[in-house]
């Protein structure tokens, strides 16, 4: 069987740049894995390669066996991609609820003629929606925001309106782009309690950015290392901690003065 | 500002339904007495516009106009509203027990017949009425567009230069005897009945023109998107004056009288139901999703393209029914209508009411229009005054007067006897 996401010799340039070159990436159902590397290695630019942001110039990019290379961002997050974004994509407008509820729209069938007359059958989807989305809430403990508008609530909740969107597409892989940016060391467990919560749920297989070495090294079961595009090492967190060229990447030659 | 809070606490209590019972009266009032009232105050006639005329015309019967309005309007108003809220309070409970649709259709028939016996007085209040009520219709459309989709579209008098221009031509062609197309097609008895159908397919020309600017705005947004957007406006104007076969820049008159007062309320109410089902649809806050964020309404499965074709479609589709009832109520139409001054008079409504906001697009569409006609005798500084009332609201409220509310009819329509659990703003 194929595995769930597969990624071979995925190549991209920004004009003559070589953003990212030779990445490959397998993910079983179930899944953690980790992506780390310095500032502007490319790791973002990975994720928005594979969600369908930007269009590889090169590689194969398959989720269940199908092609996702060059296909619509939406599309590929109905196929079951969803994501988070490194400085929170939330919409300011918008209340909690809504959130979530937004994220339900490719699961509804009624079509622009029920939502303008919203007939029974509108109806009926939209309170399953708002019920899913309840629970949602629930689960990530915000149920007590639902009505604040986002912009009220404080950063760690954010992050959580965020993961909680991302669940409501119903994913089958959940792309993290660093999960506990610009938070407390409180907020941190809690988000490491969090997501070892959505993994063991939903079943879902993650894939993370992330920056703090203890937070990686504690739930993904492999990691990848990239520094200028490339991956240097891959395999499980004591390997790649004690890799020397990981050393380098992130501290520097030894013998530099 | 405390002391105006507490002269209108003791009308706290009273319902939307008492405030319809005390418009009622003063309605009936004026109608039975309004002519007796007037010739003791020496004013000409029963003021049609709360004597905004009268006052501005000549200020000697400012005390007279002013003297009118009390007598007429504000004492029964609040009087009556006050007296009777025990009563109203009962009722609206009463209310509340139906279900949700019946309740507001009753409340829609009361405002309708209040609004019907205030016009009837003269012929010039159903104007205002009607126009008032087509632009409504306008500038929720291009809220729906400028402010839950967050563009800044500047075409929407060519979307109702389209809808105007396509009914006018069927009507004129299927029902009516005229110079430009001679025997009617049709029984013109069928007119009225089939007159929603006209305007449905002038709706229709306007969401199909709409495409035009849709579809460059999948590429670009903002200010190039305004641009284009100004550029369809006078696309349209343009073909409209060159076309000799619908009259040129001489226009088309004499449609057929079908834009009642009665088809333009329902249509009014009809536009008001269906914007706000959309805009609480999941479908409809994809508008919002896009206008704050569009990658990440990518990533939330938005098929963003789709939603952004779907506003604009949708407020060209009314703004097309607005153009087509206005050259009705008005039975004359020109190219020269459409023109920039339409347009900045539908943005400063929806700028002035509040975007993202279905309470501010009738706030501002009514007091805009009324505004605009009251003020009508200082001929050029009512473009100084209006402006600046509009300059003052984006200084202390610049998204509008009431933004980024949604409308909730069981909220407007409860019995006030008693403060709700957290319900209570």
């Amino acid at each position: 069987m194929a595995p769930l996401l597969n990624v071979r010799n995925m190549t991209h340039f920004f004009g003559g740049l070589r953003a990212v070159s030779d990445f490959n990436l397998t993910i079983e159902p179930g899944e953690i894995r980790g992506l780390i590397g310095p500032n502007g290695a490319g790791k973002t630019t990975v994720f928005n390669l594979i969600t369908g942001v930007y269009n590889p110039t090169e590689g194969v990019v398959e989720l269940e066996g199908e092609n996702i290379k060059g296909v619509e961002t939406h599309r590929i997050a109905d196929m079951g991609l969803g994501r988070t974004f490194q400085n929170l994509a939330l919409w300011r407008h918008m209340n909690v609820i809504d959130h979530i509820r937004m994220a339900h729209y490719s699961q509804l069938t009624y079509g622009l003629l029920g939502a303008f007359f919203g007939t029974p059958k509108c109806r009926q989807q939209e309170k399953e929606v708002l019920d899913n989305s309840y629970k949602l809430l629930e689960l990530f403990d915000i149920d007590q925001f639902a009505t604040h508008n986002i912009g009220n609530l404080p950063y760690g909740a954010q992050r959580r309106v965020e993961m909680a969107r991302a669940m409501a597409t119903r994913p089958k892989i959940l792309f993290l782009d660093e999960p506990t940016a610009g938070m407390t060391p409180d907020e941190l467990i809690r988000m490491i309690e969090i997501i070892r919560q959505v993994h063991r749920d939903f079943g879902v297989a993650i894939f993370m950015i992330e920056h703090r070495m203890k937070f990686v090294m504690d739930l993904c079961e492999s990691i990848q290392t990239m520094v200028f595009g490339e991956v240097i090492a891959e395999g499980p967190p004591e390997v790649i901690q004690n890799n020397p060229e990981v050393i380098e990447a992130y501290l520097g030659k030894e013998d530099l003065h | 500002m405390d002391k105006l809070k507490k002269l209108f606490k003791p009308f706290s209590v009273v319902p939307l339904a008492g405030w319809f019972l005390g418009v009622f009266s003063a309605v009936l009032m004026e109608f039975y007495l309004g002519d007796l009232i007037s010739y003791y105050l020496y004013l000409p006639k029963i003021p049609v516009l709360f004597g905004a005329l009268f006052m501005l015309k000549t200020p000697l019967m400012i005390p007279s106009a002013l003297a009118y309005d009390l007598v007429i309007y504000v004492v029964p108003v609040f009087l009556v509203a006050r007296v009777t809220a025990p009563l109203t309070n009962q009722l609206a409970e009463q209310l509340e027990r139906m279900p949700l649709w019946l309740a507001t259709l009753l409340h829609l028939a009361a405002f309708y017949v209040i609004l019907s016996m205030w016009a009837g007085i003269n012929d010039y209040r159903v104007l205002i009425v009607k126009l008032t009520m087509i632009s409504i219709i306008l500038t929720l459309s291009l809220n729906v567009i400028n402010g839950y989709q967050g563009e800044f579209s500047c075409s929407h008098p060519g979307f109702m230069a389209l809808g105007a221009y396509a009914s006018s031509t069927l009507t004129l062609l299927l029902f009516a005897n005229d110079k430009m197309f001679g025997e009617p097609l049709l029984n013109p008895a069928l007119g009225p009945w089939l007159f929603p159908l006209v305007l449905i397919i002038g709706g229709g020309v306007a969401a199909l023109g709409s495409l035009i600017v849709a579809v460059p705005s999948f590429r670009t947004r903002g200010d190039y998107l305004a641009i284009i957007s100004l550029a369809f406006l006078f696309i349209v104007k343009s073909a409209i004056e060159n076309l000799e076969i619908v009259g040129g820049p001489r226009g088309m008159s004499s449609q057929p009288n079908y834009a009642t007062l009665t088809v333009v309320f329902v249509w009014m109410a009809l536009c008001i139901w269906i914007v706000h089902n959309f805009t609480t649809s999941v479908l409809g806050k994809a508008l919002n999703a896009v206008r704050d964020n569009e990658p990440a309404a990518n990533s939330m499965t938005v098929n963003t393209r789709k939603t952004k074709m779907t506003a604009f479609m949708f407020g060209a589709f009314w703004a097309g029914v607005a153009g087509g009832l206005f050259a009705h109520v008005l039975r004359y139409v020109n190219p020269g209508t459409f023109s920039l001054n339409k347009l900045a008079e539908i943005l400063a409504m929806v700028y002035f009411g509040g975007l993202n906001s279905i309470y501010g697009s009738i706030v501002g569409a009514v007091s805009i229009s009324v505004l605009s006609e009251a003020l009508r005798p200082l001929e050029l500084f009512k473009w100084i005054i209006i402006p600046l009332i509009l300059i003052l609201v984006m200084i202390f409220r610049p998204h509008g007067l009431i933004s980024f509310t949604e409308l909730n009819v069981k909220e407007l329509m409860r019995p006030r006897n008693k403060e709700r659990a957290g319900g209570v703003e």
